[in-house]
């Protein structure tokens, strides 16, 4: 193996100390892209300890007809109307208020800054930008009606019963 | 490749924001170096020149400075660990097993808190001692080793009041224990345990007020009490070397004095 000792020395392009240097910046980017990663993991709840969306608003014979009760905790709507059931977001879709039924009038009103919205949910008057959304809503296994918050639907498809 | 970093820097200086902020301006010359140090609110607390054996290992064997490191990660970790925990009954104990078990890195978080802070009361005596056996306590740092003692004094209250947050029987026992120790300091030693549990029994307002002294209380003093403490070795004279340090040859020539070598 004559030829090795012919083999030209190769040409050095960064120093041994300019080598340490990269690798010891890029090794301390890496931790800083992970500690990042794992505050952003961190800080976002793996449970979480709020209410249920689902809610069980009990049998259908307690809301009579022609009428719209409040669940003042769920903010939920449950309205009996000769179509059938339905439940509205009692929640003002312009700020977030909590709306009220004025049984006098027929409507759906917000003391915040009065929005006015239908029985229906239909915007009247008022700065709400949108119609309250109706939820979904349906008949449990044990004849309960139940009302999934957090998933909304096309207006006017009643429950029927 | 260093060099065009170096040129960017420069530029950077040269800039009207980086005026703004820092004052001293750019350049290496003695006067610049002092300024940088002497302009900044954090560093001029500290010395604008240190000699070089202040600085060696051997000097100080950096414990101050690891103990500060700790107090730094006690205070991240400790922040971090705020975010899920609440000090109430029961809740504080179903909060520390969810950072256990259910967050996202919380079991590394806490553990690193515990950890750190079993190394910061070592590290503490550790630099004590050290001091103490250099003779680095003596004129004019003897304020300064007071200083120390109020540090070592928060640090073992910061310990103590951690150790409750868990709410768990060992928290509970040893708090239990801890402040029935502090009911035998004659004349006002139940004064004192029923202030610093608010009741007479370990229960939620000792917890509330465990907490807001781990958390707010006694990590402020902390800060303060370590900036004095930093700012006074600058008033002090700089960090404690020997006169005849570490020179070896120095160091032989005075056991060669001390060996009897006749002087002429």
């Amino acid at each position: 193996m004559s030829e090795d000792k012919t083999t030209p020395p190769i040409e050095q392009e960064i120093s041994r100390r300019e080598l340490f240097t990269k690798l010891g910046v890029a090794s301390l980017g890496v931790a800083a892209v992970g500690t990042l990663a794992f505050t952003y993991r961190f800080l976002s709840p793996n449970v979480l300890y709020e209410a249920s969306p689902i809610v069980n608003e009990g049998r259908s014979e307690g809301y009579p007809l022609d009428s719209v009760t409040l669940d003042v905790n769920s903010a939920i709507y449950l309205v009996h109307v000769q179509e059938g059931f339905f439940s509205l977001n009692a929640i003002c879709t312009h700020l977030g208020c909590m709306t009220a039924w004025k049984p006098e009038q027929g409507i759906i009103a917000c003391p915040c800054h009065g929005s006015r919205f239908s029985r229906e949910g239909q915007k009247l008057a008022g700065p709400a930008p949108k119609p309250l959304p109706w939820l979904k809503t349906w008949i449990s296994d044990d004849g309960d009606i139940m009302v999934d918050r957090s998933t909304t639907i096309q207006p006017f498809a009643f429950l029927r019963i | 490749m260093p060099r065009r970093t170096d040129s960017y820097f420069d530029k950077l200086q040269r800039t009207r924001v980086w005026h703004s902020v820092f004052r001293s301006g750019a350049g290496s010359s003695t006067l610049h170096r002092a300024l940088v140090i002497q302009q900044s609110v954090f560093l001029h607390l500290f010395s604008t020149k240190v000699r070089r054996r202040m600085l060696t290992f051997r000097a100080t064997w950096y414990l101050g400075a690891l103990t500060l490191g700790t107090f730094f990660i006690l205070v991240v970790t400790g922040i971090l660990l705020m975010l899920y925990y609440h000090p109430s009954v029961p809740q504080a104990y179903a909060d520390v097993k969810d950072l256990k078990f259910v967050v996202s890195s919380g079991m590394f978080l806490r553990n690193l808190h515990r950890w750190s802070a079993h190394t910061m009361v070592f590290l503490v005596f550790a630099h004590m001692f050290r001091v103490f056996y250099r003779g680095a306590y003596r004129p004019p740092r003897e304020f300064n080793w007071v200083i120390g003692v109020v540090l070592l004094l928060i640090t073992l209250l910061l310990s103590y009041t951690g150790y409750l947050l868990p709410w768990d029987q060992l928290a509970f026992w040893a708090i239990t224990v801890g402040s029935n120790i502090s009911s035998a300091v004659p004349i006002f030693g139940d004064q004192a345990r029923f202030l610093m549990l608010g009741g007479h029994q370990v229960n939620a307002n000792a917890l509330l007020r465990f907490y807001v002294l781990h958390c707010v209380v006694l990590p402020l003093a902390a800060v303060l009490f370590v900036a004095v403490h930093m700012w006074r070795i600058r008033k002090d004279g700089g960090l404690y070397v020997r006169q005849s340090e570490p020179g070896v040859e120095a160091l032989r020539e005075s056991k060669a004095d001390e060996a009897g070598v006749v002087k002429v």
